[in-house]
């Protein structure tokens, strides 16, 4: 049972970066971009975005109910990054909604875009040094090392700081291939065709510098995925995608390039949970917290899993009729207006 | 300040702030049902276009308890991590419930918003339906987890840890039905006299027809939920004797145990006396609402251990003036139908539009109220009975400054909404001279 649930925290984080992912994105790419194409940029984020912290909700939800050492662990341990984090999606959240919801639309206040597209950043730079702390193994819940030790060290080191800067050139990548298809202009297809090939080539770059930075910080990445065939055929996967995904950029095949994104966010987050599992987080001087030691009585998992799936069963069409209804449906005739 | 003290203060300043928002985001989508409906049924462009204008405050009110919450999640960890690694699998049940019904809540708001010409418009309207039907259902799961720290069930403790857990019998614990009701009928009386007040405001100033019909639509649901309030308060109360009587002694500031206990009302509680001055008395009165006959015992704050009394000050002042503003708001709602079926001139009248506006955040004042009572009066347990809630702090240090900026930002971000409310009232104001409604 614990397994399923582990399963639905997957799909939940994959959804987050595919769909939470694109809204940070958005806001990064508007830094790159500047105000003109915002309109695009605020159209395809717009009716669905308030939807998207849910998969993180999600996450949080599974992980305190499923698995509460996981949680309690994490949020001792990474306060501060973890606050960032907080701080950031507050920001973001209450920035972006003014703006859209505010009267005068067309004209947004500037103090709210700024903060928006800093805290775009921001917010999952912080998510991604968080990531890189539970992998990297040095976190410990004994306080008595002090505060540098406990609360500092597991995440101000140079492998977090990549992980950081490749979830948010994730973000962008994936923002960025996803508006090309929402743009109507030959002229914006274009803008972000180029920003799109950009965001690739940095993104491959900074996934360089993670492996790098584990062989120097002591995680030793290449060795993990030697010793995981799962991760090296994940990885593998991915790179082989990345020429595809040229050549789609290329042709400006915009449902292609969606499909390749979604494929290569599916095969960098599965090779992700192999190297880790069944591993949660990695601990310096004490036993790793894993499936196994973590996980809560099978009562617990069992409703858990019974709430998660009738979750599903009434999410997903509704889901589905939003979608349908903004991406595709015309406007109808027997409409209120 | 001790982090101890600063903990539990951010952790105030958050759920403070959180169940404004949210209360209003549970039950503004219900105003606005109604407004549609009449619009369907009328066929008045004005009830368009006050469902409308409500729509855009509920998508503010809803985002930004949406963010709120999710801190929220996060908070309840980085404060109390070893209380929420014990009490995570027993009582996180409701929470995944409620990640269902708040998804379902976006996904319907989302509809609401931006489907107006997308959607046939009876969808539409069952779509505004919905965003509130679920808002209640996600309040309703969340205090049943707070319920459960205050009548923890569904486990047993043995030397510290939580063993034989069932999560179904902890989400459905003793203190969940009242409550939820006690505080989806606070939401729905603190938003409508908290709108009314505002539109009243604005029907004084301008005196366009939108104004007085927002206003009674509003206040309709607020006067019939603030009428059964003080039911739903007994109801609570009871439950608060029979599951918590050192919280019902401190509310009450009754010291010492006895029979036919008076009901003290007003006063000020000398703690280190023992005693309660210039408070009126009613014999008998606090045994009969506790345990519904005369004579019956009321255990007193003498027969805690002094290190298990909640903070009796606060408690009694929480609870005397949250009481106080119940019934006010009832005997208010009776004279809101009186005047709407017997007295209809006085309902365009100054001084009533003047008395409804000052009351505008008098119900939010008593969640506030009320809040505190359900939290402070649990003290110093975060588990009834169980856990302390001091041992569950985390050790890191400077918390001062995380609760600092937490409640900067919050005290920005409540300022930004208020502004921008005031904004969007504006633009209505504009619109309905320009169309000639006014």
């Amino acid at each position: 049972m614990a397994y399923l649930n582990i399963a639905i925290l997957g799909i939940s984080l994959l959804l987050y970066v595919l769909l939470g992912g694109a809204d940070f994105g958005g806001g990064i790419l508007e830094l790159v971009t500047g105000r003109k194409k915002m309109d695009i940029i605020t159209k395809s984020i717009a009716p669905i975005w308030e939807a998207n912290h849910i998969w993180l909700i999600l996450v949080v939800v599974i992980l305190f109910v499923g698995f509460s050492p996981v949680y309690s662990t994490i949020m001792l341990t990474l306060h501060i990054p973890v606050l960032l984090v907080l701080i950031g999606i507050i920001f973001r959240g209450a920035a972006f909604s003014f703006r859209t919801y505010d009267i005068d639309y067309k004209k947004p206040v500037t103090l709210y875009s700024t903060i928006f597209k800093a805290s775009s950043i921001f917010t999952p730079f912080f998510l991604g040094v968080a990531l890189g702390a539970i992998m990297l193994g040095d976190i410990t819940t004994e306080t008595s090392d002090g505060f540098y030790a406990v609360f500092l060290h597991p995440w101000l080191n140079f492998f977090c700081f990549s992980m950081g800067l490749f979830i948010v050139n994730l973000f962008a990548f994936l923002a960025s291939s996803y508006v090309m298809g929402e743009s109507k202009e030959k002229s914006d297809m274009r803008l972000f065709r180029v920003i799109s090939k950009v965001f690739l080539i940095i993104l491959v770059l900074n996934g360089g510098l993670v492996f790098a930075a584990s062989e120097i910080d002591g995680l030793h990445l290449v060795r993990l995925f030697l010793k995981s065939p799962i991760s090296m055929v994940a990885m593998g996967a991915a790179t082989i995608c990345i020429p595809f995904m040229w050549k789609s950029l290329q042709m400006m095949a915009t449902i292609r390039i969606r499909i390749i994104a979604v494929i290569q966010t599916f095969l960098i987050i599965t090779g992700w949970f192999a190297i880790q599992f069944p591993v949660f987080i990695r601990m310096k001087d004490e036993e790793d917290i894993t499936l196994y030691n973590a996980q809560a009585p099978y009562q617990v998992q069992l409703h858990l899993f019974i709430a998660l799936a009738v979750g599903v069963f009434i999410i997903f069409p509704a889901f589905g009729y939003l979608f349908k209804t903004f991406k595709f449906s015309k406007e109808k005739e027997n409409a209120v207006e | 300040m001790t982090d101890f003290l600063a903990g539990r203060l951010q952790m105030a300043v958050s759920l403070g702030f959180h169940i404004i928002f949210a209360s209003i985001g549970m039950t503004m989508p219900f105003f606005m049902f109604a407004a549609e409906s009449i619009w369907l049924r009328t066929n008045n462009k004005m009830y368009l276009q006050l469902a409308k204008a409500w729509s855009k405050g509920v998508a503010i009110f809803f985002a930004v308890g949406a963010v709120s919450g999710t801190v929220l999640s996060f908070e309840f960890g980085m404060l109390w991590p070893s209380f929420m690694k014990h009490a995570g699998p027993i009582f996180g049940l409701p929470f995944s419930w409620e990640g269902t019904a708040f998804f379902l809540e976006a996904i319907a708001l989302g509809l609401f918003l931006y489907g107006w010409k997308k959607l046939n418009k009876w969808v539409h309207l069952f779509t505004g339906l919905v965003v509130g039907l679920a808002g209640v259902l996600s309040g309703i799961f969340v205090i049943s987890a707070n319920a459960w720290m205050n009548a923890p069930a569904g486990f047993d403790w043995i030397d510290g840890q939580p063993v034989n857990i069932d999560p179904v019998k902890a989400m459905f614990n003793r203190a969940w039905f009242s409550e939820s009701h006690h505080m989806i009928i606070a939401a729905f009386s603190a938003t409508g006299f908290a709108v009314a007040g505002i539109h009243a405001l604005l029907y004084k100033r301008s005196r366009m027809k939108i104004h007085l019909a927002a206003l009674i639509i509003a206040m309709a649901f607020g006067a019939v939920a603030a009428i059964v309030q003080p039911l739903s308060g007994d109801n609570a109360a009871k439950n608060v004797a029979k599951l918590q009587p050192a919280k019902l002694a401190a509310l009450e500031s009754h010291f010492k145990t006895g029979k036919g206990v008076p009901l003290i009302i007003g006063g000020i509680p000398k703690v280190d006396q023992d005693t309660v001055v210039h408070a009126i008395r009613i014999p008998k009165l606090l045994s009969f609402l506790a345990y519904k006959d005369f004579n019956a015992e009321v255990i007193g704050l003498e027969d805690f251990p002094r290190d298990e009394w909640p903070p009796v000050v606060i408690s009694h002042f929480s609870f005397q003036f949250m009481v106080l503003i119940g019934f006010l708001m009832a005997a208010i709602g009776i004279l809101f139908f009186l005047i709407r079926w017997k007295w209809k001139g006085i309902l365009e009248k100054k001084w009533w539009l003047t008395l409804l506006f000052i009351l505008t955040p008098l119900g939010f004042i008593a969640i506030e109220l009320g809040w505190t009572v359900t939290e402070v009066g649990r003290q110093p347990w975060i588990i009834y009975g169980i856990l302390k809630t001091q041992d569950s702090l985390t050790p890191m240090p400077g918390l001062w400054y995380t609760f600092s900026t937490v409640s900067t930002i919050y005290l920005i971000l409540s300022f930004i909404v208020i502004w921008l409310l005031s904004r969007q009232i504006k633009a209505l104001q504009n619109e309905n001279v320009n169309n000639g409604l006014s």
